[in-house]
């Protein structure tokens, strides 16, 4: 029996961080980066934000958009340094390099998230 | 060579490879009559009736039907049956084999990997058990037509090969076109091979090594499509992958 690829499961992470980065990226970016700052829209205070991150779906969600977007990040960036670089022969170093990254990104959000 | 002053011409610049004469291949410059409603095909037949006897190139049908006239023209992969000499105009242009492939003999390239690749796929419809004649057709409603039909214009004519840049890095590549060609056979309703060319297409040389560059969409002269099959097939796979770590007992592996 040929052997299956496992690239479906980093493909799936890919994405998922590829639609939630289109999808929540933007309109995060305009509000915190622009709205915001130009006084556009009133910026809500510490209290509330604060009241906001205590519900514990809202972290969720939060770990989950910056988690898949960083696989998103780590999985594009492999092929780039793959086919940008011609560096087939790194594949092992790479993807431990990618994907750990966001391994590693995806532990440390959670634990500011969890420990907040 | 002989133009009048007043005939408009142009200059190609032709790949020449003899390998029973040359190690290296060379460039040949033309200068042929132009003509607004010449191609680039009656370029190449006007050199090998006039100029150059020895020009060798593939050509059937020159109305983009075959297949057969790929070639590169200014480093772009195009049906030179479908390709105006005027749109170059002025400007010569630079006339080669299709790229990424082996060259044979001068424009003719071989088309060998392609056709065991094309093979494997198993490009046909597969049944569990062939329904007795008497029994009459198999019937497909106008929405599962629908479904395959796009992917079953592909004519074979490489140019998505060519532009593929994933294939140039890794002949082990698949490639375009062959994956087209699987979809045109797991989508249709008659067919229940999809489980096999799953072997084929969930592997690493399968959809696996496509970066959807997009480029082989881009050339085909049959809006075939080939990327959206393939990212349509890598969904395919991936919900399969899930499925066989998640459920496994619903696998048949």
């Amino acid at each position: 029996m040929v052997k299956r690829s496992n690239e479906p499961f980093w493909w799936a992470l890919f994405g998922a961080g590829g639609v939630v980065a289109a999808l929540c990226l933007p309109a995060l970016l305009f509000m915190t980066g622009v709205a915001f700052p130009l006084e556009w829209l009133a910026a809500p205070d510490y209290e509330s934000l604060y009241g906001l991150f205590e519900n514990p779906l809202v972290r969720l969600a939060i770990l989950a958009i910056v988690s898949l977007s960083a696989f998103h990040w780590a999985h594009r960036f492999r092929f780039t340094l793959y086919d940008g670089l011609h560096i087939k022969h790194l594949n092992a170093p790479v993807a431990l390099f990618c994907y750990g990254s966001a391994i590693a990104f995806t532990g440390f959000a959670a634990l500011s998230l969890y420990t907040f | 060579m002989s133009n009048s002053g007043l005939q408009p011409t142009i200059d190609l610049e032709v790949y020449r490879y003899r390998p029973e004469q040359q190690a290296e291949p060379t460039y040949d410059t033309f200068t042929v009559p132009l003509r607004d409603e010449w191609v680039i095909l009656d370029a190449l037949n006007y050199i090998k009736d006039e100029l150059d006897g020895s020009l060798s190139y593939r050509w059937s049908c020159r109305m983009g039907v075959c297949g057969s006239c790929g070639m590169m023209a200014n480093g772009e992969p195009v049906l030179t049956c479908a390709a105006f000499l005027k749109s170059y105009a002025p400007g010569s242009i630079r006339v080669e084999p299709l790229a990424n492939f082996p060259v044979a003999r001068d424009l003719i390239i071989s088309m060998d990997d392609f056709m065991e690749k094309m093979n494997r796929i198993q490009p046909w419809i597969i049944t569990d058990e062939e329904k007795p004649l008497e029994e009459g057709e198999y019937l497909q409603t106008p929405d599962q037509v629908d479904e395959y039909k796009q992917f079953s214009m592909c004519i074979n004519c490489l140019l998505c090969y060519s532009a593929c840049p994933i294939y140039g890095m890794e002949p082990s590549f698949i490639g375009p076109a062959a994956i087209a060609l699987a979809q045109r056979y797991n989508l249709d309703s008659r067919d229940h091979g999809q489980e096999t060319r799953m072997d084929i297409l969930s592997t690493d040389d399968g959809i696996w090594q496509c970066t959807f560059v997009g480029e082989c969409s881009e050339v085909c002269p049959e809006n075939v499509d080939p990327a959206g099959a393939i990212q349509r097939y890598k969904v395919t796979s991936t919900n399969d992958w899930w499925k066989s770590k998640l459920l496994p007992w619903t696998s048949k592996q």
